[in-house]
């Protein structure tokens, strides 16, 4: 007996194949309407242009920027300016920060936009990119003269550099990959 | 192509095809978890941010990629018993799901394992974790359709309908991390482009993913092949084999 397409069931197959494209259509369309929703936070340049509502709980992500982190040497209180390095969030917050929150670091910041301009935060968040490395290969970099953000493109070409044995950073190009 | 799924109408076949590459599987998925856990949780170096925690990965990614593999896996078995009727891709179907299911147990469990230190939460709704749920809800759903319904055809057509239909959810979790602002991390590890980790990390990932997949081809054969004894135990073949071996 064969196996090829009969007219049977090449029509089975059409109805199968046309029930999951119409599915597939059903799940794009929701998942497009429901596109503003299922981002996790709001940047700053969508609370700079109005989007976010104020004192309600919302989401805020972004990068650490450098030199911004002021803590209050008698309380847990600690201020910082998140940015997408377009525009600047100023973040408040009072509570233990996980690990991984240092100045250049990704964070998604719970709490309430105040009126004042600043964000209320309940709950901060650290992002990781996904680029891991040894310590001594970050170590190499920074003596490099990269900035923690140059990390996240330079990191596996660097790498590699000095795999090779040409740790001296010269001839770094922009992160092209 | 079609001479292959010729051969695969014949349960008796891939009874006796599996049983010679049932123990290369094995030994295969042995050697490559061996050799991919003792490197990468002994010999590996620690991240530069995250130190240790960062191991976690070495199960975390080759569990999640089984999660998407196995459920794709079940999809195409579904096709193929619906259009041609061949009984063993249904077996093999009701064969991987429960270690679909328990692949994305363990990718969700070992991510929020990692999320704790990490990030400084074990769960949050964002697209990535939120659609890995999903696709865990669909893998219990086709293993209760399948013993939902008196009779067995019934219940493999539904279970073949919901597994290619629930497909449509794969793409949306390999997507999420790019479409939307997710708290879960790109992907480090891709198939084809660039890896964001030298070769002394990646190694041991990708010994330990083959080593995954390994696994679950061996114990795919070897669960089908169980599920061929049983389903056609009053045929003739079985009969013999079974009295031959006494």
């Amino acid at each position: 007996m064969t196996l090829s397409l009969t007219p049977k069931r090449k029509q089975k197959l059409y109805v199968i194949l046309g029930l999951v494209a119409l599915a597939a259509v059903a799940v794009g369309l929701t998942l497009y309407a429901l596109r503003a929703n299922i981002n996790l936070f709001f940047s700053p340049v969508q609370i700079a242009a109005g989007e976010a509502p104020y004192e309600r709980q919302i989401r805020a992500g972004g990068m650490v920027r450098e030199g911004t982190v002021v803590r209050n040497p008698d309380s847990l209180d600690v201020e910082f300016t998140v940015t997408d390095y377009v525009d600047d969030l100023r973040v408040h917050y009072s509570g233990i920060l996980p690990d991984l929150f240092r100045e250049g670091q990704g964070v998604v910041v719970v709490g309430q936009l105040q009126h004042d301009g600043y964000l209320k935060a309940d709950q901060v968040l650290a992002r990781h990119d996904e680029n891991y490395m040894p310590p001594e290969v970050a170590q190499a970099l920074e003596e490099a003269g990269y900035k923690p953000e140059d990390f996240q493109q330079k990191a596996a070409e660097v790498a590699k550099r000095l795999e090779a044995g040409e740790a001296n950073g010269d001839g770094a190009t922009s992160g092209s990959y | 192509m079609w001479a292959f799924i010729n051969k695969l109408r014949s349960p008796k076949w891939f009874y006796a095809i599996g049983a010679r590459l049932q123990p290369f599987f094995w030994v295969a998925a042995a050697a490559l978890i061996l050799v991919g856990t003792v490197w990468g949780l002994a010999f590996a170096p620690a991240d530069y941010q995250q130190g240790n925690s960062f191991r976690i990965i070495y199960v975390h990614v080759p569990s999640a990629f089984l999660a998407q593999s196995i459920f794709v896996s079940m999809a195409v078995c579904g096709l193929v018993y619906m259009v041609w009727k061949i009984k063993v891709a249904d077996m093999a179907a009701a064969m991987m799901a429960p270690l679909g299911a328990a692949m994305t147990f363990v990718s969700l469990f070992s991510g929020a394992v990692w999320g704790v230190p990490t990030w400084g939460t074990w769960w949050m709704w964002d697209a990535r974790l939120t659609s890995m749920l999903i696709l865990l809800f669909l893998y219990l759903g086709v293993i209760a359709l399948r013993g939902a319904f008196a009779s067995r055809d019934s219940a493999s057509r539904a279970a073949s309908v919901l597994a290619m239909v629930g497909v449509i959810n794969i793409p949306i979790i390999k997507y999420s991390v790019d479409w939307w602002y997710t708290l879960h991390q790109p992907a480090t590890f891709t198939i084809t482009g660039r890896v964001g980790m030298p070769m002394e990390m990646w190694a041991p990932l990708l010994i330990m993913v083959l080593g995954f997949y390994s696994f679950f081809i061996a114990l795919t054969l070897m669960r089908t092949r169980s599920e061929i004894l049983r389903r056609e135990s009053n045929k003739r073949w079985v009969r013999d084999l079974a009295g031959g071996e006494r």
